[in-house]
């Protein structure tokens, strides 16, 4: 079981996220993929400190983790006001800063 | 001592000058009498100075008035110079500019602009005083850019008018194109000489003078052009017949007695430059020879009064260069002429004045006809002027014009046939065109317009009409009396010649001439005194009637060379500014206009665009990192 098989398959799980940002149009499925490209970035941070055997990797992503718990709660709030205003979760009516 | 109040004679006019511009309407009422006052003030203090200068033993003050640029080690002195030349000039100007200012009160009377008339006309005489007076060429430069200025003013006096206007553009031109020469002949005189004044420049000329040929002839060159714009010779001509717009007492003073003899001055007063190039002199020798035919030949078809005396200022003029030009010996007989030819032609300009004023303003000489009669004293006045022209024996013309005939012949080898032959053939034809305009205008049938009455002017244009006559009749005799004037102007233009052989016996020339000018005037009496003179123009013409009606083609000429291709030049920098410079900073202007609407396309406000290009930045950045670290 080399780690490399974990980087190929976190490449792979950020990649998928990273399209799924880019094309879904609903806003809550645009944050579940970028929920999923930043568990993505756990796991190449784990495995990196595995082949290393150092914990900096370990310990980086537990702040990701925080970090991505927080920025959750703020977008999810952000997205609820959206949607009592608009009665619309799509990205692509919030376009009022168009030229 | 009054002699150094010599400079009053320029401040006067000027002040006076200042006075009647700047005081407006109020001033309308006596203006006029304070402009006519000041040149009869001056021609007496002139004949103070004159008599003052001649019972001196030298007859020369030369007098330094302030520093005008005293600029580290150039400097240039403003001064003044009283001598025999420059004395005779300034008689010549006060004398007749008092009469035609007098003249003028009664010719200006009806004109709401009179006081800004005598206005324009005292500064006329302060120019042209200083430009006789002045001890340097660039103080005679100031006064000659005034004396043009005046010119301006004057000839497009009736401003409304626009052929007035055009034709005060173009005798400014013209000036400006000759004030190119004497401007470059100054700038070479401060750079071989280090000054412009009369002593320095002259001692480098002449016994002991250190000058070349080559500089002597490139000033002398530079005069001339300078002398031919403002005396009206060729090529430079074309804007004194067109000057006769002005009223006809500028026409009588400025553009027959005093400016356009400016040249002549000129030219005069640089003999020792002219004595020692062959070159210059030759210039000045033929473009005299030249204008004087062309003069003679352009005033035979003019069909205005004043036209025809326009032309034939240029021809006297002409007679006048051809004079200075023959060298050391005849420059008192140019002046002599000069002279004579102020008194003649004013008095012509004047009688013709009060003419166009007797006949409702108009001046085409086919509406006139049999004014002897209803103008006796016009008449007579006219007579005297032309016969005095023509050069009838005893008459002022008689005694000028045929000295400077017979010093043309007395030159000596080809030039000097040629050029005798051309002056007599000159003044068989200036007999011939004047005794047209006089036939034309006094004798056979009244031809005049509906509601002309015709009668002699005031006495206040009157007197001076006759004084000036007078003196056409004895001047010239007065003038060439045993040598009187020739003497008197020995210390500023050189010895007389002296009486030696001559290439014709002056009897023998005297004869000639007389009966060159007889057919003349016989030629003309025939044509237009036996035969009714056509009221309009006639159509079908021989070809040298038709070029004398246009100038010879001068005109055309200007225009084609001269005037078109400048307009055509102006026009596509014109086209060039509009189009390009414009072009240039307006499209670039537009293309920033344009590029920055494509670019404020990519605002579209979709959330998942602008997370693409964060996406394609980020990755660029790691591609960019990757490269580094991996090189």
């Amino acid at each position: 079981m080399t780690p490399t098989y974990y980087l190929v398959l976190s490449a792979a799980l950020f990649t998928i996220g990273a399209v799924g940002v880019l094309v879904r149009r609903n806003a809550i499925v645009v944050f579940m993929c970028v929920e999923l490209m930043l568990n993505a970035v756990n796991l190449t941070l784990v495995t990196f400190s595995r082949i290393n055997g150092s914990l900096d990797g370990q310990v980086i992503a537990f702040f990701v983790m925080v970090v991505a718990a927080a920025e959750v709660v703020v977008g999810l709030a952000i997205i609820m006001s959206i949607f009592r205003t608009r009665r619309s979760a799509s990205v692509d009516d919030v376009n009022l800063l168009k030229y | 001592m009054l002699q150094n109040a010599a400079w009053l004679l320029i401040a006067l006019p000027a002040l006076s000058a200042a006075v009647l511009l700047l005081a407006g309407k109020r001033a309308d009422k006596w203006g006029h009498l304070l402009g006519a006052a000041v040149p009869v003030v001056l021609f007496v203090y002139s004949l103070f100075l004159f008599f003052s200068i001649k019972g001196q033993h030298s007859r020369e003050i030369n007098r330094d008035l302030f520093s005008w640029i005293p600029a580290g080690s150039f400097h240039v002195e403003a001064g003044l110079l009283l001598d025999p030349l420059s004395m005779v000039f300034l008689l010549l100007i006060t004398g007749v500019g008092s009469l035609i200012h007098i003249y003028a009160i009664g010719y200006m009377a009806h004109d709401p602009g009179r006081r800004r008339f005598f206005g324009y006309f005292n500064l006329f005489v302060s120019a042209m005083v200083l430009l006789v007076l002045a001890n340097s060429y660039l103080g005679l430069y100031v006064g000659w850019e005034g004396v043009g200025l005046a010119s301006y003013l004057l000839i497009g006096f009736y401003y409304d008018r626009p052929s007035a206007a055009t034709a005060a553009k173009k005798a400014f031109i013209a000036n400006r194109v000759g004030d190119v020469g004497l401007s470059i002949a100054i700038m070479v005189m401060f750079t071989y000489f280090g000054s412009t004044s009369f002593a320095d420049v002259f001692a480098h000329f002449g016994v002991g003078g250190n000058a070349s040929k080559g500089v002597a002839a490139a000033i002398g060159f530079m005069l001339l052009l300078g002398a031919c714009g403002k005396s009206g010779q060729f090529p430079l001509q074309t804007w004194l017949p067109d000057a006769m717009e002005g009223p006809t007492p500028v026409s009588a003073l400025i553009h027959a007695a005093t400016m356009v003899t400016a040249g002549v001055y000129l030219i005069a007063r640089s003999s020792p430059i002219f004595d020692t190039s062959t070159a210059a002199r030759t210039g000045v020798v033929v473009v005299g020879a030249i204008t004087l035919l062309y003069g003679c030949i352009c005033g035979c078809g003019q069909d205005d009064l004043k036209r025809v005396l326009a032309y034939s200022t240029v021809s006297q003029i002409g007679y006048m260069f051809l004079a200075v030009g023959l060298g050391p010996g005849v420059y008192a007989f140019a002046i002599i002429h000069l002279l004579a030819h102020g008194f003649f032609k004013a008095t012509l300009f004047l009688s013709s004045g009060s003419v166009m004023h007797a006949m409702d303003d108009k001046i085409d000489m086919r509406r006139f006809g049999g004014l002897r009669k209803a103008m006796p004293l016009t008449f007579y006045a006219f007579g005297a002027g032309y016969l005095a022209i023509i050069g009838f024996p005893l008459f002022s013309g008689f005694w000028t014009k045929d000295k400077i005939i017979e010093s043309a012949f007395d030159k000596g080898g080809t030039s000097g046939w040629l050029l005798g032959l051309a002056a007599l053939l000159g003044a068989g034809l200036t007999a011939f065109y004047m005794t047209r305009a006089m036939v034309m205008t006094f004798f056979g049938e009244p031809r005049w317009e509906d509601g002309v009455h015709p009668h002699d002017p005031p006495k206040i244009m009157m007197l001076p009409v006759l004084v000036l006559a007078a003196a056409s009749v004895v001047g010239g005799y007065l003038l060439v009396l045993g040598g009187g004037v020739q003497h008197w102007l020995t210390p500023s233009v050189g010895p007389g010649i002296k009486e030696g052989v001559h290439t014709i016996s002056p009897v023998v020339l005297s004869v000639i001439t007389l009966v060159v000018v007889a057919l003349g005037v016989a030629g003309a009496w025939v044509a237009f005194g036996q035969r009714p003179v056509p009221a309009s123009a006639p159509v079908g013409v021989s070809v040298v009637t038709t070029a004398s009606r246009r100038n010879l083609f001068a005109d055309s000429f200007n225009e084609a060379v001269l005037m078109r291709p400048g307009q055509w030049l102006t026009s596509a920098l014109v086209f060039f500014d509009n189009r390009g410079v414009d072009g240039a900073v307006n499209g670039l202007a537009a293309a920033f206009g344009g590029g920055s609407a494509r670019l404020r396309r990519t605002q579209t406000g979709f959330v998942r665009s602008y997370a693409l290009s964060m996406f394609a930045g980020s990755v660029a950045v790691l591609i960019t990192l990757l490269a580094v670290r991996f090189s």
